[in-house]
């Protein structure tokens, strides 16, 4: 398993927001490695500290939010110790970020052509037309018919579906090693959310390219990712392989999270739901983040718990694991 | 887009009217121009033939039909006191106002656009905080005051520029024209300034607030993603976006520049249509009040639908088709 390098290594990394009510820890302590072409699924709630991750991986965190510790190796190099313009020569070239929100992610005054042939542009260098081949095929590539006049449109007038394949087109322009997918997605209905899926997965199993897919939805991991890391109160707090994790939880935070997925084999039954709510970032309980929602839960649940390794690439962090029924798996 | 301009051009006719009838009025009730332009040794007969010279001895809706008859062939009437055409006595003061409008609004965007850029994108830095403390300034200092202080140090003090008049001029298209010459330039500068100073402060709060918003975007944050250059992000993606508001004001503050730059027109004695319309009222030469309110409303209409256009240029989203 260990014979590739990783595309992305991820060791202990905290990014905290100063901001005047104190330190929100978004991300603390988050570890998690991609390898090429593998897909890792960033599973967590709202506010868990998913998107901080992937922006603190491109290096896109605003003030006051800042990286305050750990490391981000990609192909081997720490990404936080790299200088700003170094940094940007990486961002959108080898790694490359789709966001959520479709809607919002293009430029609504610029036309697409603009909004591609700018990024060819800004990591390679070619002719406008050279460049403006490039967008083409690249639409092409992502399933949107007729690329030649749908360059010179403006994201308005496409649907949202069409504008996140335009998202996906530029996010791949540069063939990059590193793909960071934010919900792609979750705005989008649920026969286009399959195309891209597919699509996504194709990719990565022709060119080799590492991708995290975020999201809340784990139906959407069971099917994609290889890999899967569950955040929770900015800390991972169960990873693996997505088979493993899925049929086998460990953490009781995993464990309710399936609970609360609708499933056939358990139908006619009530959803488990969590009861609670997530805590507040900026008034954590002591010890594990989960205790006050978990089931499970007894006094020694106030000291940080470590994460040890149950079996070799399994991770999670708490002290009274539902290791019976992962033994039984 | 041909519809769209016709309905405009219906409504701007609407307008006009509607416009004419309120000024005719309103300019009928301040007073009667009669006892200050007739000598009071004048006697009855005297009188009489002078105020039916005028027209003024109709009914007021027939002075009104008749001014709407003759404004129709272009004529807006003739000025009681100078005995000119109002219409030709306003164009020849137009440029001056208009080239001063100009330089101001210029002087705004040019000023107002880099600073409210800084602002927007440092806004907790030191500089940033006193350009915003000097815009309230700017929209807080009476004109007048400013105009004076302006006149005092430069002109007075200091001797660097002329306080009065329009200097020197050139001709172009047949008009008159300061800033052609150095010393049109020159004695253009303050009064520009004067105008200008409200505006620039204008455009920085506008721009910063933009800048602002704009920033927190998705689609910012996806450029910078791009591994676009910040210029570029800058320059190209947050510019655009904050054009619309600062065209819209701006629009708005030059037609109110050329229609009522009474104040700086005065202190620096510049013969511009403020001046005209100002010393116009004083004595009630009703035809040059009238004909100067008709040419602004025009003028309005015009700078509207400008903008109009403006928007359709800067955003794709605004079809000006749809409106029909």
């Amino acid at each position: 398993m260990n014979d590739t390098a990783p595309t992305l290594e991820v060791r202990e990394l905290r990014t905290h927001f100063f901001t005047r009510a104190g330190v929100v820890k978004a991300v603390d302590d988050v570890s998690f490695t991609v390898r090429r072409g593998k897909v890792l699924g960033l599973v967590g709630e709202s506010g868990s500290g998913k998107t901080v991750t992937g922006f603190s991986i491109i290096g896109l965190v605003d003030p006051p939010g800042r990286i305050a510790g750990g490391q981000i190796l990609f192909q081997g190099k720490d990404l936080a110790s790299l200088s700003e313009a170094e940094m940007r020569h990486l961002r959108g070239n080898r790694i490359a970020m789709i966001f959520q929100d479709p809607m919002m992610t293009l430029n609504p005054v610029l036309r697409i052509d603009t909004q591609m042939i700018e990024t060819v542009q800004a990591h390679a260098k070619v002719s406008r037309e050279e460049a403006r081949q490039r967008a083409r095929d690249a639409l092409g590539q992502v399933g949107i018919p007729s690329p030649d006049e749908r360059l010179k449109s403006y994201p308005h007038q496409f649907s949202g579906g069409m504008r996140q394949r335009v998202a996906i087109a530029i996010a791949l322009l540069h063939k990059p090693d590193l793909i960071i997918a934010d919900e792609p997605t979750t705005a989008l209905d649920v026969t286009i959310q399959g195309q891209i899926l597919a699509e996504a997965q194709k990719l990565c199993a022709e060119t080799g390219t590492a991708l995290i897919w975020i999201t809340h939805d784990l139906s959407v991991v069971a099917g994609l990712a290889d890999d899967i890391a569950v955040m929770y109160a900015g800390k991972v707090v169960e990873s693996g392989p997505v088979s493993q994790v899925l049929d086998a939880p460990l953490h009781p935070y995993t464990v309710g999270l399936i609970g609360s997925v609708p499933s056939r084999n358990r139908r006619g039954e009530p959803l488990r739901q969590i009861p609670g709510m997530t805590p507040s970032l900026l008034n954590l309980p002591e010890g594990c983040a989960f205790r006050s929602r978990c089931p499970r839960a007894e006094p020694n649940c106030a000291v940080p718990p470590p994460m040890p390794e149950y079996r070799p690439g399994r991770f999670a962090r708490c002290i009274h694991p539902h290791l019976e029924e992962a033994v039984a798996a | 887009m041909t519809v769209f301009l016709l309905r405009r051009l219906m409504q701007a006719a609407v307008v006009v009217l509607a416009m004419s009838l309120l000024v005719f009025i309103g300019v009928y009730a301040i007073g009667d121009p009669v006892e200050i332009l007739i000598s009071p040794e004048a006697d009855q007969i005297e009188r009489e033939r002078a105020i039916a010279a005028l027209g003024l001895d109709l009914p007021l809706w027939q002075q009104y039909l008749v001014f709407l008859g003759k404004a129709l062939q272009g004529d807006l009437g003739r000025s009681f006191v100078f005995n000119e055409p109002a219409l030709q006595l306003i164009l020849q003061r137009m440029p001056a106002t208009l080239e001063l409008a100009f330089g101001a609004t210029f002087a705004a965007l040019l000023i107002g656009l880099p600073l409210g850029l800084y602002a927007g994108l440092r806004p907790d830095s030191s500089v940033s905080k006193g350009i915003m403390a000097t815009s309230i300034l700017g929209f807080s200092l009476p004109t007048f005051w400013v105009g004076l202080m302006l006149i005092m140090v430069f002109a007075v003090q200091l001797g660097w520029l002329p306080s009065t008049g329009r200097g020197e001029t050139a001709e172009l298209f047949g008009l008159r024209w300061s800033f052609l010459t150095w010393d049109g330039l020159a004695h253009m500068v303050m009064p520009a300034i004067n105008l200008a100073l409200f505006k620039i402060s204008l455009v920085i709060r506008l721009t910063r607030a933009g800048v602002r918003e704009t920033m927190l975007m998705d689609y910012v944050k996806f450029a910078r993603a791009k591994g676009l250059s910040p210029a570029r992000v800058t320059f190209v993606h947050v510019f655009k976006n904050i054009l619309i508001p600062v065209v819209t004001v701006v629009g708005l503050e030059f037609g109110g520049t050329i229609a009522f730059s009474v104040v700086t027109e005065s202190i620096f004695a510049w013969p511009g249509m403020g001046k005209l319309i100002i010393d116009s009222i004083n004595v009630l030469d009703r035809p040059v009040i009238v004909a100067y309110l008709m040419i602004i409303v025009l003028m309005f209409i015009t700078i509207n639908l400008v903008v109009d256009l403006t928007y359709s240029l800067l955003d794709p989203r605004v079809r000006l088709e749809s409106k029909a």
